[in-house]
């Protein structure tokens, strides 16, 4: 009788296709790589530039590649600016939205609630531009009278804060919906209230989630760009006073690379420099965020 | 021993202040999620009050000079005449280069005329709920400082306004070239990406051994995930424009006056752009797939190969297409990496190959917005309208797409 054959049949088609899956896993390698080269080597040679020194980069608050003014704190602080408006708006809307969604809202309305939500993540950054500079401004301007510029910084936060409201929302309901029924049917065993409840037994043990979803909402607001161009304004001006007008890194990015550009002017290479601070920015942002939530995140059995 | 909690009164007293305080932060909560909502609605009536109104305008030289007939009872055989008699050689013969003019429809002759030959001058516009509100106000403003305007009502968004292309006066902008623009890009893009990701995700779920290097490649798509969409275009400048540049502008094929800003640029960079976006989602999707499925189907011998294509791909396929529609809706309104990588400020010709220039639909309302004329508002506000529209339809059938894919095994 014939032995039959057992040993594993060589198929050369699995190893070509398996092959082929492993370059298409680790094409996002190369592309992580491929940001620190290109951006690398563009930024050195910004920071090769005999006029450009560290000192002037990080001391010095003027933004004018062309006459020789390298501080980069005139662009940071528009961004911390913006960016702390949006979060201070999008942090106790989106986590009392969160809880109410979670907490108290019957299905119905949450089927109805949450798509609402969804649309609005969904929107486009340039119609949010538009949205604030064409009707949060006006009535910024009615408030403030001549005090507020046309160009202002409060009304690209408030807007961007609107923005970044559902993608908080989302991520601290998924960690309060991660919360075991039985921590809070405990709470309401002993007499307490929905909102004590909410309050000190659900929010604390989706600390770690909540935390992400804040850092995750700084990481977006710094990288935000058509809001800022569109509406908080084009010059780079060193301040914190969010009714004056002033550029943050993205909008100068996205103004400089929108118009003439020679490939090796001083000014297509400092936008290099200023891509690869915010590059870098948000990835210890978005690592810390990861971090966070490994480190503190309750295990329930 | 006393009893330190609160007992009778004091303790009735206290159970009704804490119900109160209750009461009151669930309404503090709702209202939160109440102002997400009013924001929402303020925005979309903001847009569709910008897409109607009220328009002042009048004409720079009067039609009358040109014909005697009235504007509307012109033909296309009296407009072609009116246009080459009055027209410079130049002026008629680009425009017949672009599109001859035997073949263009009357409504098209017609706004060429007022458009090049009569030339309107718009005074002013209006939102809609001023033209509404205060429609006798804006009459007798119009009729004391422009004595000569027609003032009319006008809907910025119109079946036209889809089919025409770009113009550099407002009222005869269309977003033809936009629109077409956007869906070449979008095309690339997911040609690039849908195969790569769905492949990335099928190694990560089916093949990848659990070491460092799978991880490190995890963690590695997760940040890609977030970084700004700023520096992707930037990413898309250094290397698609600059350094493939014989391959994105054609040369490479024979193509020999364009540069690198090309529509293959810009779709290639969307479609690094959502790549993570779509591994992420067909990684959930095969995860979905319950495992009893493929260990029947390596019970009867198939290979691992085998059970991918035949059992696990179709069943995920719905959260895949998911994945990419919602990332088609991403790719349809990012703005900031095809500003860096080079749509054209001003272009009217559509794209015909992936090596023409090209604008894009968010680029379009990005630079009307940003002109201070309010005419230009107007007719971005009705680009806004339209790529909404485009947007909601295709979350519609994600949404869709989604509920069909929780079937239950």
């Amino acid at each position: 009788m014939n032995q039959p054959e057992l040993s594993k049949k060589f198929r050369p088609g699995e190893s070509i296709i398996q092959s082929l899956l492993f370059l298409a896993g680790i094409l996002s390698i190369f592309i992580t790589l491929a940001i620190v080269y290109e951006l690398g080597k563009e930024a050195l040679l910004f920071f090769n530039d005999p006029d450009v020194t560290l000192g002037k980069f990080f001391g010095t608050t003027k933004w004018q590649p062309g006459i020789g003014q390298y501080g980069i704190w005139a662009l940071v602080s528009a961004t911390l600016t913006t960016s702390a408006i949006a979060v201070l708006i999008s942090l106790p809307l989106g986590l009392a939205s969160a809880v109410y969604l979670s907490e108290y809202a019957s299905p119905k309305a949450r089927s109805i609630l949450k798509p609402i939500l969804e649309i609005l993540a969904g929107i486009p950054t340039v119609v949010y531009g538009y949205f604030a500079l064409l009707f949060v401004t006006p009535i910024l301007k009615s408030i403030f009278g001549d005090g507020i510029q046309v160009y202002n910084m409060l009304s690209a936060g408030l807007v961007m804060g609107i923005m970044i409201l559902p993608l908080i929302s989302s991520m601290s309901e998924d960690a309060l919906s991660a919360v075991p029924r039985s921590l809070r049917e405990g709470a309401y065993a002993m007499g307490a209230t929905k909102f004590e409840t909410s309050a000190q037994v659900a929010l604390p043990a989706a600390l770690s989630g909540i935390g992400a979803a804040i850092i995750i909402g700084v990481s977006r607001a710094v990288g935000e760009t058509m809001i800022v161009a569109v509406a908080a304004g084009s010059g780079p001006n060193f301040s914190f006073n969010p009714l004056e007008a002033a550029e943050t890194m993205t909008g100068h990015i996205a103004r400089i690379s929108g118009g003439d550009l020679s490939y090796n002017s001083i000014d297509y290479t400092s936008l290099f420099a200023i891509a690869l601070m915010l590059f870098l920015v948000t990835l210890v942002l978005n690592l810390i965020s990861q971090w966070v939530v490994k480190r503190f995140r309750e295990q329930y059995e | 021993m006393t009893n330190p909690y609160p007992q009778d009164e004091a303790f009735h007293r206290l159970t009704k202040l804490r119900y109160f305080v209750a009461n009151l932060w669930q309404a503090i909560f709702l209202s939160a999620l109440l102002i997400a909502i009013v924001s929402l609605t303020a925005l979309l009536y903001n847009v569709v009050d910008g897409a109607f109104g009220y328009i002042a305008y009048e004409y720079k030289k009067a039609p009358t000079e040109f014909t005697s007939t009235p504007i509307a009872e012109l033909t296309k055989d009296e407009l072609l005449v009116i246009l080459k008699e009055n027209l410079s050689s130049g002026a008629y013969g680009k425009l017949d280069k672009e599109q001859p003019m035997e073949e263009r429809s009357q409504s098209d002759l017609l706004s060429l005329f007022l458009e090049r030959l009569v030339r309107i001058d718009t005074k002013g516009t209006w939102s809609m709920t001023d033209s509404l509100m205060r429609g006798g106000e804006i009459r007798a403003d119009v009729a004391e400082k422009y004595p000569n305007a027609i003032l009319e009502f006008r809907s910025w968004l119109t079946p036209q306004f889809l089919v025409t292309p770009m113009s550099s006066r407002a009222e005869f902008a269309g977003v033809r070239t936009a629109v077409l623009g956007s869906l070449w890009l979008v095309g690339i893009a997911i040609l690039f990406a849908l195969p790569i990701g769905t492949g990335a995700a099928i190694y990560l779920q089916e093949y990848a051994p659990k070491n460092w290097l799978t991880s490190i490649i995890q963690t590695n798509i997760n940040n890609l995930a977030g970084v700004p969409s700023i520096v992707y275009g930037m990413l898309g400048l250094a290397v698609f424009v600059r350094l493939m540049e014989p391959f994105t502008s054609g040369s490479l094929f024979g193509i020999t006056d364009s540069n690198g800003r090309t529509v293959l640029s810009a779709g290639l960079t969307m479609g690094i752009l959502v790549l993570p976006l779509i591994i992420i989602n067909a990684q959930e999707a095969i995860k979905a797939v319950p495992d009893s499925l493929r260990q029947a189907a390596f019970g009867v011998g198939a290979t691992r190969w085998q059970t991918v294509w035949h059992h696990v791909l179709p069943n995920a396929l719905p959260g895949i297409l998911t994945g990419s529609i919602l990332a088609i809706s991403r790719a349809l309104g990012e703005t900031a990496p095809l500003i860096v990588v080079g749509a054209s400020t001003f272009i009217s010709l559509d794209p015909d190959s992936p090596f023409s220039k090209f604008t894009a639909l968010p680029i379009q309302i990005y630079q009307w917005t940003t002109r201070a004329q309010s005419e230009f508002h107007a007719i971005a506000a009705s680009a806004i309208i339209v790529l909404m529209v485009l947007l909601l339809t295709l979350n519609a059938s994600a949404i869709l797409l989604r509920n069909r894919a929780q079937r239950k095994y």
